[in-house]
């Protein structure tokens, strides 16, 4: 169809570095991938790296084709896996987080 | 002769009159307390023909005996020989009142058995016990709980003041570290004064100021995975106070093992992350028991992704607020009349709820709202601790089989150049400032506008060479031709300084052939400039 979602994203836990040192995107990317299948979270991370990500040290971000171990990915306040990890599609105004796990104490 | 005895029978007068005037004190002492006899006495009676009901009649006396007497005016002086002890003075109320002993339906007992507290403990616990959350049945709860805090530094300093402030009756205290003035402004409970003291020892000792009633179980020394399962096993419930991931993932698998509930915490910068895991601590392969580490984080991050409170810098009121809400977390669980965690007193029978939902508590100081808490999964079913095909065991944690360093990766500093290529600090101050050499700062802004050498050039290590290249050329800090002065890059400890100039001999690499660039990193960055040169620079 080619339309877009808007959706807003969130960097902490030290990852908004990565992202113009800003916590809060507005983003709005193609509801649908190139084989015309619904966007979904994998979609999304591919294409933040792709598009919104301006520091070249893209494996602090992702790596092996997700998320980098030690990021959280929160959709709507939840952990991902309750909503089917990276292959959960994305809605309109979904907020989704990435979160990066703090070690300092 | 005559002399010697006057002096000989002044002595004795002076003697004689101090031995009438002591007398003459604890008679007045003894009236004293005869008189505020006959007046407790008369109060007494004056309450039993008014009403007072005799059971209240006993505790209050009971009360009396215990407590009051002690602070009785003249009571210490009035008791020669013990004639005047508590029961005796009860017994003597009882016979001026006209009552005898039958009359008082509680007779006074000793207080350890007619109450589950001491009078001391109701005081200090009474604003936290007259709420319902905690009672009664709360406080002792709490007294009967042994809680490990593994890590006294941000984290450990609050939770472990208000463990004990609450009155938790065993805590255990571990940390391998000593104090040093740079943890002062977020770690409470060590002071200017036990600088250099051991972190347990200066915890230790604040924490018995606070409250001397906790027993404290020290363990001066790093959590080993040979000595862990030992030591947790024998607490209730664990505190990761800890501040780097290999020994989270340690405590996790030791938790699990052990079959203990884990309350964990970290910060950095402003942030905070907080969540209570292994909860309930069902044993591994029971789906209904709480997730452990492992299965919020299978992997550990890449060990150049974590960043430490001495790298990354931390506000102080930021880790506390962290440590607290672990302590709130501990206080809630202990005080749960459904907490199967701790052995029940036969008080209440447990009360048979649904697993607790895991959530995560989210803290950014500067965002808004500065809390947000997010629901997460239960147990994964291919967790490697808490799973039913876990394949981590008690044998392969004690015999040191499980090497949690090399699991979460080592940092060692870097050491990336030719010696050639490289310059320590008392080289650097010796070279003639004449405007033929250029230093570049790497640190960033604000590190940069804390403190900098005069002339030098800030361009901070964004994380990627190509950028930082781009950005010194930018500021005029590399010469476009190449040639000409010497270059020189300094940083804090003397890792990204070696990185720039990696990524400057790597640019020129990839330029117009021919050209070449003399570029060298001082060794050590401003900590070795501060050793080998100017004792004065800040440490920071
Ligand atoms: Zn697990």
């Amino acid at each position: 169809m080619g339309g877009t979602v808007d959706l807003t994203v969130e960097f902490t836990g030290g990852l908004e570095m990565l992202f113009s040192d800003q916590r809060k995107h507005k983003i709005s990317i193609p509801a649908e991938e190139s084989k015309g299948q619904p966007a979904t979270v994998a979609f999304l991370i591919q294409w933040l790296c792709d598009n919104l990500m301006k520091d070249p040290r893209k494996e602090m971000f992702v790596l092996d084709d997700s998320v980098r171990p030690g990021i959280l990915v929160l959709i709507n306040d939840a952990d991902w896996e309750l909503e089917g990890e990276d292959k959960y599609e994305v809605q309109a105004g979904d907020n989704i987080v990435f979160v990066s796990t703090l070690h300092g104490g | 002769m005559a002399f010697t005895s006057i002096t000989d029978q002044i002595t004795l007068l002076r003697s004689q009159i101090a031995a009438t005037e002591s007398q003459l004190s604890k008679l007045r002492a003894q009236l004293s307390a005869a008189e505020s006899r006959v007046e407790t006495a008369r109060h007494l009676e004056q309450a039993y023909q008014g009403g007072f009901p005799a059971e209240w009649i006993g505790e209050t006396l009971s009360a009396l005996t215990s407590e009051d007497l002690h602070g009785f005016p003249g009571y210490a002086a009035a008791t020669p020989g013990g004639a005047g002890s508590p029961d005796d003075i009860a017994r003597s109320i009882r016979h001026e009142t006209g009552r005898a002993e039958k009359e008082f339906v509680a007779a006074p007992e000793p207080v350890r058995s007619r109450w589950p507290l001491s009078g001391e403990e109701y005081r200090r616990y009474g604003r936290q016990m007259i709420m319902k959350e905690v009672g009664l049945h709360g406080q002792l709860r709490l007294k009967q709980a042994k809680v490990l805090v593994v890590g006294c530094g941000g984290l450990g300093c609050p939770a472990a003041a208000y463990l004990a402030g609450a009155g938790v009756g065993t805590i255990g205290l571990m940390d391998g570290d000593t104090v040093e003035a740079s943890n002062l402004h977020r770690q409470i409970a060590h002071s200017t004064s036990r600088v250099g003291l051991s972190k347990v020892e200066s915890a230790y000792e604040y924490l018995r100021e606070l409250n001397p009633l906790p027993n404290y179980e020290r363990h001066p020394f790093h959590l080993s995975p040979s000595t862990a399962l030992e030591v947790f096993s024998a607490y209730d419930m664990v505190l990761d106070c800890t501040d780097h991931p290999t020994s989270r993932y340690l405590i996790s698998d030791t938790c699990v093992l052990a079959g203990k509930t884990l309350v964990s915490a970290s910060a950095l910068k402003t942030e905070g992350q907080l969540i209570v895991l292994n909860n309930p601590p069902k044993a591994p392969g029971d789906p209904t028991g709480g997730p452990c580490y492992r299965c919020v984080f299978p992997k550990p991050p890449p060990a150049d992704s974590v960043l430490s409170c001495g790298e990354g810098g931390i506000l102080g009121p930021v880790v506390g607020v962290m440590g607290v809400l672990q302590a709130l977390e501990a206080i809630k669980l202990l005080t749960s009349p459904s907490n199967p965690s701790i052995n029940g007193n036969g008080l209440d029978p447990f009360d048979q709820q649904a697993s607790p939902r895991t959530s995560m508590l989210l803290f950014s100081a500067y965002s808004s709202p500065q809390f947000r808490t997010i629901r997460m999964r239960a147990r994964h079913a291919s967790c490697a601790a808490c799973s039913s095909v876990a394949t981590i065991t008690p044998q392969q944690l004690t015999d040191g089989s499980l090497d949690y360093a090399a699991f979460c990766g080592l940092t060692t500093p870097i050491n990336l150049l030719s010696p050639q290529t490289r310059i320590t600090a008392a080289e650097f101050a010796r070279l003639p400032r004449d405007g033929s050499n250029v230093l570049i700062d790497v640190r960033d802004e604000t590190q940069y506008a804390m403190c900098a050498l005069r002339g030098s050039i800030n361009v901070p290590w964004p994380g990627s060479g190509q950028k930082w290249v781009e950005a010194a050329v930018q500021k005029g800090a590399l010469p476009v031709d190449g040639a000409g002065r010497e270059l020189f890059v300094v940083c804090r400890y003397g890792n990204d300084s070696q990185l720039a100039v990696k990524a400057i001999q790597d640019a020129v690499d990839g330029g117009p052939s021919g050209t070449s660039v003399n570029v060298r990193d001082i060794r050590g960055g401003f900590r070795a400039w501060r050793e080998e040169v100017d004792g004065e620079w800040p440490e920071y």
